[in-house]
């Protein structure tokens, strides 16, 4: 198979993924519903101290992100499932990797999508001032969604064919999850500090490191995983 | 097609026992027996969708357990779930697959679409067809890939008299290429004006052929008793 074909396939089940969203609109407003949600509730739980807030913005942002997000591997492969369609579409031709990373891109847009929603409104509910730093706290964001979304996609995967995925994930995903929470949190308080030390080049290095190998280990295991 | 031995085990419960089986180029064969039997374990295993706890196996000269790879573009399936997209329109369905299979395609979109009546609701979701008008959409991708192996699963299920005429013609189609068809059916009568030959399953075993040329309807009814 051709890198063309292959990459025509990529392109072909994220346009699927996003087309079947883009109509549906269910899942996006439920976890926009649920991440602002989070943000407003652990705005509460904190208090109404603007320090307190801003020290912990980073970790609350990360985490809203994380848990809402996990609702979003959920109907990527919930969609294959009810019609009888995964079954098809593992019949196709060509590479198993090329359904993992169409359904890899859909999933990176959606919640890049949520995260240009969810950020601006935390930065507001929290005092957070990021001016200085947009651009190089975009790229952490990215980096951190990409690894967030890879072992994501991978884990909803494996857990599309239980019978108790919904707790399934969360239990596969968030252990795994850690190394790339604590260099994401890391990276952006660091640059909301002012990054006075510089440690955010090597919180971004590391987050470089991690979706790196998770990406190839996710695109090697992939084919075995989501075979019955 | 040559079948040796295939076994599958779901659990602790055997679906497959070790059925073996040949069919030819050109040939349609019936794949029938009780509920539970294995048929439809078998279809999936032919097709590359599951892979057999033992046995082996050969489709057009590849190995059925190292070549699933290359077995898998000259597959074509109607099961019972139509594998459509609820959320997509038919066209968009039939374009996604168009697009899976790398734009290689013997009849346009379109055409499927006229072929299979479904030109008026080209542009309606699928989540708003009927059942029949679901598995008209599936049957609209085999008009536009042809398949070499066609395993067809209950495949009167929710078709009206045209739409079962339509499938018997994408039958002929495949044996007319020199293509294998595996029909699982209980409806004997039907299936018998295409079928050439039956496969019958008991227990998760194939049973052999009394005679040749056995006429599948008596067989069904054997098997049912």
């Amino acid at each position: 198979m051709s890198v063309r074909s292959e990459a025509g396939r990529v392109a072909a089940v994220a346009w699927k993924d996003l087309t079947a969203e883009r109509r549906s609109k269910a899942n996006f407003n439920a976890v926009l519903f649920l991440a602002a949600l989070m943000l407003l509730m652990f705005g509460f739980a904190l208090g109404p101290d603007t320090a307190t807030l801003r020290t912990a913005a980073a970790g609350i942002v990360w985490l809203t992100v994380l848990f809402s997000g996990t609702l979003a591997f959920h109907r990527s492969y919930q969609v294959e499932l009810e019609r009888g369609a995964l079954e098809t579409l593992l019949l196709y031709p060509g590479g198993r990797s090329s359904i993992f990373l169409g359904k890899l891109l859909a999933n990176l847009a959606f919640v890049l999508l949520v995260e240009a929603v969810l950020i601006p409104l935390a930065t507001v509910l929290y005092d957070v001032p990021v001016g200085r730093v947009t651009w190089m706290l975009a790229v952490v964001v990215f980096l951190g969604t990409f690894g967030f979304v890879t072992l994501g996609t991978f884990y909803a995967s494996m857990a599309s064919r239980s019978r108790a995925r919904e707790v399934l994930l969360p239990l596969l995903l968030f252990p795994m999850l850690v190394p790339v929470l604590v260099a994401a949190v890391e990276a952006t308080a660091a640059l909301l500090g002012g990054d006075l030390m510089a440690e955010s080049g090597r919180w971004v290095r590391l987050l470089v490191a991690f979706d790196v190998i998770f990406l190839g280990a996710a695109i090697v295991a992939f084919g075995a995983v989501i075979e019955e | 097609m040559v079948a040796e031995g295939i076994a599958k085990r779901f659990g602790r419960r055997w679906a497959l026992r070790g059925a073996s089986f040949r069919a030819e180029p050109g040939s349609v064969q019936a794949v029938m027996g009780p509920n539970g039997s294995g048929k439809t374990t078998l279809l999936r295993i032919v097709s590359t969708s599951l892979r057999p706890t033992r046995g082996s196996g050969f489709i057009f000269g590849h190995d059925l357990l190292r070549d699933a790879d290359l077995i898998r573009g000259d597959v074509g399936v109607l099961y019972h779930a139509a594998g459509v997209y609820g959320d997509l329109t038919a066209r968009e369905n039939l374009e996604f697959a168009r697009r899976m299979w790398g734009g290689a395609v013997a009849a346009s979109v379109d055409a499927a679409l006229e072929r299979v009546g479904l030109t008026h609701a080209a542009a309606d979701r699928a989540a708003g067809f009927s059942s029949g008008m679901t598995r008209r959409l599936a049957l609209a991708r085999l008009i536009m890939r042809p398949p070499r192996l066609l395993l067809l699963d209950e495949p009167y299920a929710s078709f009206d008299a045209a739409g079962i005429e339509l499938v018997h013609e994408i039958v002929r189609e495949t044996a007319a290429r020199d293509g294998i068809v595996l029909i699982s059916t209980h409806d004997a009568e039907r299936s018998a004006v295409v079928v050439d030959g039956v496969l019958r399953l008991k227990d998760g075993r194939v049973v052999p052929e009394e005679a040749p040329g056995l006429d599948p309807v008596r067989l069904a009814v054997e098997g049912a008793l």
